[in-house]
């Protein structure tokens, strides 16, 4: 296995309070590797830098080898990497179809196509749809997105990552503010995913993460701490205090 | 170069200058708390000259006048903010623009039924009419000065005011923590108002100060708001010190390139190609200058550290 | 987004009617109406490039006033070289010509105050379109050559083939089929894929962001569309008027224009076009009323953003509150 993203000496304080401290981490082509760690670690932000929303201060991000630390956000969603959000973020006024279609849209280079209707096209319309029955979510496709449930949202936030075919999927806390029969609903699709994708996943539920991840990583007060197995994190001792030490 | 000359333009510059923070320290006042947009802040600065006009005449003395002024306007911003501004506070800023847009149909007209459509000259009390002679050829009207002098002192007040007192306090936990000063138990409604109020009381000074120089008249406000937000914009919307330091040099740059940028064009063009552009680049330099800063800082030069 | 049948027959009803209805008092001697659905159908142009931009991509411009005055002064400069010599390099009375001046000048003005302009976010946006359009203002105020202040009466309208714009009746039809165009540039447009575009990151760029789009970019093709048309409605209006003056521009025009999209309804089709005619009409009948008639109308202004927030398209689909 080789390193799909390589982030080394990352690095990135806001005022005073460093959120990303020297960090390293490699993903390697087609895992699923978590982050987890207490809240205020500094995992959002370290996502964000990965995705093109905030700059590090120094360090470097490779992805497929190309550094791609100051590229602009737009620029690394067509180099195959995506994201979703902690913090539900879709376009509420548009059909829950339109915001799959988008993603696709996205997919087939630049949009300056200004005649034919975007509606009409039946490829973007028939991959949207196809993402999201993967999700559960076709018999929404037509209804305003903002008509939908927090957990549906949830659901179409992994549609419009897949749709947007990447190869990289930073996963921001899919699983934040589902009930539990909808985490097991994620948690066993986000299975079916494992290998054909790689994701680098933040999740506070340590039973979904300890049944999907392959390698976890934990970051305490933007530092990593540990990186290894489920059952090397399991065991490690740095890793029961931090988490001892916060509760 | 004629340096008396300069001196005195310098001096016009820095009287346009502290006028322009007044004016835009209203808003980036009201800006920076409220997070409110106010277009008819123009109209506020007139309202002040022209109550100031019919006190004048009431009272017998445009200083006394000033001071009564004062507060009244204050009212009416309390009046604009109560019925105007809070029910927009929970809106986006095109409802904040559109409706004191309105606002500003709405008090133009007013005051053009009160008090007619010519504009109303000041008379200045007699010992505020003359001229000094500061030194050597250079005569300056002493009314000048004291706008400069009550300028400069209500800039002091107002940094006094936000850096030292308890308003000030809040004014500044207001703008980076809405929820936080509610939650300290401080009644943010009245905060607002005040806030509102001091902003239509700082404009109205504005207003009444320029006044006796170029008369109170309709449609004044609403040439000075836009060289206001050109102020806010290039200083940073809702800081304080940018506010301040764009506004002098808005002021200055304005006022030496009406007088200057003829002189500056014809050391490298012919003087009639000189004499025919340099109105229209002194007309547009306030926006290029701004137009240049944006396009390094969007920001602006000193923008508020939390937003 | 797509018109609800009751709004799209409302839609032909008022199309239809707006142009029998001029032709047909015209021909019984009210010109003065034929005049004012000219005005109007212009402005209508105007306020439709305005809500590509406003409506659809929720960019705040507070300045397209400018275009209508850079629009009209493509028509006016030419033509007054053409009388009193001068500038031989513009001099013409060839509308072809003037046209074409008057939208690549405003699109070019678009792209460069669009450029600076977009870097910025939210309040920054109105105000810095705003002082743009202020700038222009200014600068047309200072330049003597063209009357300055007191404007500059246009001695000869547009030379065009097949129209003559001196025969009021073919100057109103030839905004009016304008218009129409507009409407269809701008419907088309929306429903492409750049309109997904636009919308998508009115709604949330961040997330348009992370999907791959520069939306910078896209924003700022449609500004220059938008300043595009609008110029174009400019030049329509040196037509229309044949007297032009920095008056034209200045920024209550703007927030007027504004309030036309506003009124009739932001992001529709018909929306614009019916918050001119709103617009206008109220104009029209108050300023007949009084002359203080800005106070009953800023009052109805302040109204409608307190009150009717959908608009008029917004009440006619039943969801105005």
């Amino acid at each position: 296995m080789t390193a799909l993203l390589k982030i080394s000496n990352l690095r990135k304080t806001f005022g005073g309070v460093t959120a990303t401290d020297d960090v390293n981490l490699d993903v390697e082509q087609g895992e699923l590797h978590a982050i987890i760690g207490p809240n205020g670690a500094g995992k959002t932000t370290l996502i964000s830098q990965l995705s093109g929303g905030q700059r590090p201060d120094s360090g470097k991000v490779l992805f497929k080898g190309a550094d791609i630390t100051n590229r602009p956000g737009y620029a690394r969603a067509g180099l195959g990497i995506t994201r979703s959000f902690q913090i539900t973020s879709l376009v509420m006024d548009m059909s829950v179809l339109d915001n799959v279609a988008l993603a696709v849209q996205a997919r087939d280079g630049h949009s300056f196509r200004f005649l034919r209707p975007a509606r009409g096209i039946a490829h973007l319309r028939d991959t949207g749809r196809a993402m999201l029955d993967k999700v559960g979510l076709l018999d929404r496709a037509d209804e305003p997105t903002a008509a939908l449930s927090h957990g549906e949202h949830r659901q179409m936030e992994i549609a419009i990552a897949l749709a947007s075919d990447a190869e990289l999927m930073l996963l921001d806390e899919p699983m934040a503010g589902l009930g539990p029969e909808e985490s097991a609903t994620m948690v066993e699709f986000l299975k079916s995913l494992k290998g054909e994708r790689t994701i680098l996943l933040i999740e506070h539920d340590m039973d979904a993460v300890f049944a999907l991840a392959d390698r976890i990583s934990v970051l305490v007060y933007g530092r990593i701490i540990a990186t290894g197995s489920p059952l090397e994190i399991r065991g490690n001792i740095d890793v029961q205090h931090a988490y001892l030490g916060e509760e | 170069m004629d340096y008396a000359l300069l001196f005195i333009q310098t001096l016009n510059g820095l009287q346009l200058g502290l006028l322009l923070f007044l004016v835009a320290s209203g808003l980036t006042l009201v800006f920076g708390i409220l997070d409110f947009v106010n277009l008819a802040h123009g109209s506020l600065y007139m309202l002040g000259a022209f109550i100031c006009a019919s006190l004048t005449f009431l009272l017998g003395n445009f200083l006394v006048a000033v001071v009564v002024a004062l507060p009244l306007t204050g009212v009416i911003g309390y009046l604009v903010e109560r019925f105007i501004a809070r029910p927009l506070y929970a809106r986006d800023h095109l409802d904040h623009v559109l409706g004191t847009f309105g606002l500003i149909l709405v008090l133009d007209t007013l005051t053009h039924l009160i008090w007619g459509p010519a504009g109303i000259a000041i008379p200045l009390p007699v010992w505020l009419d003359g001229q000094v002679n500061l030194f050597e050829g250079v005569v300056v009207p002493i009314y000048r000065l004291l706008i400069i002098v009550t300028g400069l002192a209500t800039a002091a007040g107002l940094f006094w005011l936000v850096n030292y007192t308890r308003l000030g306090m809040l004014i500044r936990a207001g703008a980076s923590n809405r929820t936080m000063v509610a939650a300290l138990g401080i009644d943010i409604q009245t905060l607002f108002a005040l806030v509102f109020a001091l902003g239509a009381m700082l404009a109205g000074l504005a207003g009444m100060l320029i006044a006796p120089i170029s008369e109170a008249s309709i449609g004044m406000g609403n040439n000075i708001i836009i060289t206001a937000f050109v102020v806010i914009i290039v200083g940073g919307i809702g800081s304080m010190k940018g506010a301040f330091i764009a506004a002098l040099v808005i002021g200055l740059i304005d006022t030496l390139g009406r007088s200057y940028i003829d002189d500056a064009f014809k050391l490298f063009m012919p003087s009639d190609a000189a004499e025919t552009s340099a109105p229209a680049v002194s007309a547009m330099l306030i926006y290029i200058i701004m137009a240049v800063i944006l396009a390094v800082r969007p920001q602006g030069l000193f923008p508020p550290k939390v937003r | 987004m797509f018109l609800t049948k009751r709004s799209s027959r409302i839609t032909l009803v008022v199309m239809a009617l707006l142009l029998v209805m001029p032709v047909v008092f015209y021909n019984t001697g009210n010109e003065f109406y034929l005049d004012l659905a000219t005005r109007l159908v212009i402005l209508g142009i105007a306020a439709v490039s305005l809500n590509l931009v406003l409506g659809y991509g929720g960019l705040v411009s507070f300045g397209h006033a400018a275009y209508i005055g850079i629009g009209s002064y493509a028509v006016g400069i030419p033509v007054y070289h053409e009388f009193y010599g001068g500038f031989e390099s513009v001099a013409s009375t060839n509308g072809l010509f003037q046209i074409g001046l008057a939208v690549g000048l405003s699109a070019l003005f678009a792209l460069i105050t669009g450029a600076i302009s977009l870097r910025t976010k939210g309040v920054y946006f109105i105000m810095i379109t705003m002082a743009f359009a202020q700038m222009v203002y200014y600068l047309f105020l200072s330049l003597d050559e063209y009357g300055g202040d007191d404007g500059l009466v246009i001695e000869m309208r547009s030379q065009l083939p097949l129209v003559d714009l001196d025969n009021p009746i073919e100057l109103f039809l030839l905004c009016y089929v304008s218009l129409a165009i507009s409407m269809l540039i701008v419907r088309t447009i929306i429903h492409s894929r750049f309109g997904m575009v636009l919308q998508g990151a009115k709604g949330n760029n961040e997330r348009l962001i992370t999907l791959g789009y520069n939306t910078y970019l896209y924003r700022l093709t449609a500004y220059v569309i938008s300043g595009a048309m609008c110029g174009f409605a400019g030049a329509l209006m040196g037509n229309f008027s044949s007297f032009i003056s920095p008056e034209m521009m200045g920024w209550s025009r703007s927030g007027e224009l504004m309030f036309m999209v506003i009124l009739g309804g932001a992001a529709t089709t018909m929306g614009p076009v019916f918050g001119s005619i709103a617009f206008i009409l109220v104009e029209e009948v108050l300023s007949s009323l009084t002359i203080y008639w800005h106070l009953p109308f800023g009052l109805m202004l302040i109204g409608v953003v307190l009150f009717a927030r959908g608009g008029l398209m917004g009440i006619l689909r039943g969801k105005g509150d």
